[in-house]
């Protein structure tokens, strides 16, 4: 056999065994928490706020916690959104692909990108200590939401950033304004934008770090923005650190219910994304 | 709902006649483009070096010559397109009857831009469906009646010669046409503004034969109600539909005229060059 047929499989090899390690792993992961979790998990663990005895093994559930993440993850994927879309336009659309200001503007994001979720939040809780707040939903809202922002505007600007210039000429020459061709820019990437949203919706619903000293923990639903909020991530954290086995098993009923909002997330995200990208050129 | 409405569009009276839009203003007389002692620099290279030209309205002009001479720089600064381009520095004007179109403000250029149309290379559907995509222009400038959006988009397929292809998928996105269709559908989408002139950028470059014949028909065809300027590297083209030849080599116009007068007597040492084939 000639030694590049030989190369071509060798290499070929190596493609399948990593897509299988991958598999393997989030099968194994899946699984996992599906068989601890079913095992344990009770209708009442779902559905109600935990009670006196909650961390010690007796009644109530984690209600609190899912609810927490929801609000959190929700308004702060909406927040995040409001604030990088224009980003990306005015990188896109306003700006040339040469100019020193999208260059720095795009440098920042990637070096925010790469911030520790952990840091984010000893730089918000220094900040609240400074003016002396305390912690709550909002803090963490708004940590999350700095968090996610150069998630979205940095997978956006790369789908932007290969959108056809024709396209912008071609609005243009019909007599639009940079304004107006907002909309064709929008039908164009908004496959991209879906993406964009379910990656940080995957990051901020999952992360702890960053709500451990802004949201707090609470056993209570917040009913205002200034209560502090608990959140499935440090949930499942607390469980997981209690002595008893009873307690770290329901550890992983909380895990379950995070890993089917994550999964029901996705898969609406990828429903979403094949329909907006129906009218995509290319 | 759409669906009904779109029935309804459908069985409507093919022969009832259309009407302009009334929206947009037109000239009493078709309007020459001037292009007056026109420089135009990007960073330090000269691209276009002093262009004096009269475009003919109602006429085809082809502007032919080799790779890289600027001819698609000349076409996109009739109409601006070039001012998205770094470091780039103009001289001159080009006058669009009495409207001057490098020194106006940012909304008499959208006015001028609509009143000149563009045929790019690659045929560039809007991320929309086929419908969305001849009205969107109409749309941009204020047109809101529902019944005229789509007479007008019924009229201008029909112009082109798309309507019987896509009249029962109106709604289906424009990227699922052929390329050639797309063509169409992008000459369309211009002549839906009512423009007076027509840029078309080697339109026919990326079509296959019979594709690029039928707009080259329609180009034929328009140029009784519109002027067109195109962009051409395809001399058989030009010699089968221009009626004005412009030459240009290096940035500079070599030599302008009638297309005959051009094709069989060319006056210049270089366009004799250019047509024979020896400088490309």
């Amino acid at each position: 056999m000639k030694s590049s047929v030989i190369f071509e499989k060798i290499a070929k090899a190596f493609m399948y065994l990593s897509i299988a390690i991958v598999f393997v792993m989030v099968a194994s992961i899946i699984w996992t928490i599906f068989k601890r979790g079913f095992g344990c998990i009770t209708w009442e663990m779902v559905s109600s706020l935990p009670g006196g005895g909650f961390y010690i093994g007796k009644e109530g559930g984690f209600l609190n916690a899912t609810v927490g993440s929801l609000y959190i993850v929700l308004s702060s994927t909406l927040l995040g959104l409001i604030i990088s879309v224009p980003i990306v336009f005015y990188l896109n659309v306003f700006l040339s692909q040469k100019s020193k200001r999208a260059y720095w503007t795009r440098l920042a994001f990637d070096v925010l990108y790469g911030i520790p979720s952990i840091v984010y939040g000893a730089f918000a809780f220094t900040i609240m200590i400074y003016m002396g707040l305390r912690t709550s939903l909002l803090g963490g809202i708004i940590v999350i939401t700095l968090l996610i922002i150069p998630i979205l505007v940095r997978s956006m600007d790369e789908v932007a950033r290969n959108f056809p210039r024709d396209l912008l000429e071609a609005s243009f020459s019909l007599g639009a304004t940079r304004l107006e061709t907002i909309g064709v820019v929008l039908r164009q990437i908004a496959p991209g934008i879906a993406t964009a949203t379910l990656l940080s919706i995957g990051r901020a619903i999952g992360d702890a770090a960053g709500v451990m000293f802004t949201a707090g923990f609470s056993d209570s639903i917040p009913t205002t923005l200034s209560q502090p909020a608990a959140t499935l991530p440090l949930s499942i954290f607390f469980q997981l650190s209690a002595p008893q086995a009873e307690v770290q098993n329901r550890a992983y009923a909380a895990a379950l219910v995070l890993t089917i909002i994550v999964l029901i997330i996705s898969l609406a995200g990828r429903f979403i994304t094949n329909r907006f990208s129906k009218h995509k050129l290319n | 709902m759409r669906n009904l409405f779109l029935k309804k569009f459908l069985k409507s009276d093919s022969n009832e006649p259309f009407t302009v839009n009334a929206k947009f203003k037109h000239p009493d007389k078709a309007e020459e483009i001037n292009i007056k002692d026109f420089n135009l620099y990007i960073e330090d290279s000269h691209i276009l070096k002093n262009i004096n030209l009269t475009i003919p309205a109602n006429k085809i002009t082809c502007i032919i010559g080799p790779s890289g001479c600027g001819k698609s720089t000349l076409l996109k600064s009739i109409n601006r397109l070039t001012d998205s381009i770094e470091n780039v520095r103009k001289t001159g004007s080009i006058l669009l009857g009495n409207d001057d179109l490098q020194n106006c403000t940012e909304s008499e250029l959208v006015e001028l831009r609509r009143k000149i149309g563009l045929v790019p290379q690659r045929p560039t559907p809007l991320p929309m469906s086929i419908m969305n995509n001849v009205a969107y222009g109409c749309k941009i400038h204020g047109v809101k009646n529902v019944r005229q959006l789509r007479r007008t988009v019924r009229h201008y397929l029909k112009v082109v010669g798309l309507w019987d292809e896509v009249k029962d998928r109106l709604r289906s996105p424009a990227v699922r046409l052929s390329i050639g269709q797309q063509q169409r559908l992008c000459l369309a989408r211009s002549l839906a503004v009512e423009p007076e002139y027509i840029l078309a950028d080697e339109a026919t470059s990326a079509l296959d034969p019979v594709s690029s014949r039928i707009v080259e028909d329609l180009f034929v065809k328009l140029k009784e109600q519109y002027s067109i300027v195109m962009v051409t590297h395809t001399l058989r083209q030009a010699l089968r539909i221009a009626d004005y030849v412009v030459f240009i080599y290096m940035g500079e116009i070599i030599e302008v005229g009638e297309a005959k007068e051009v094709f069989n007597n060319p006056k210049h040492e270089l366009t004799k060059n250019y047509l024979q084939g020896t400088i490309s």
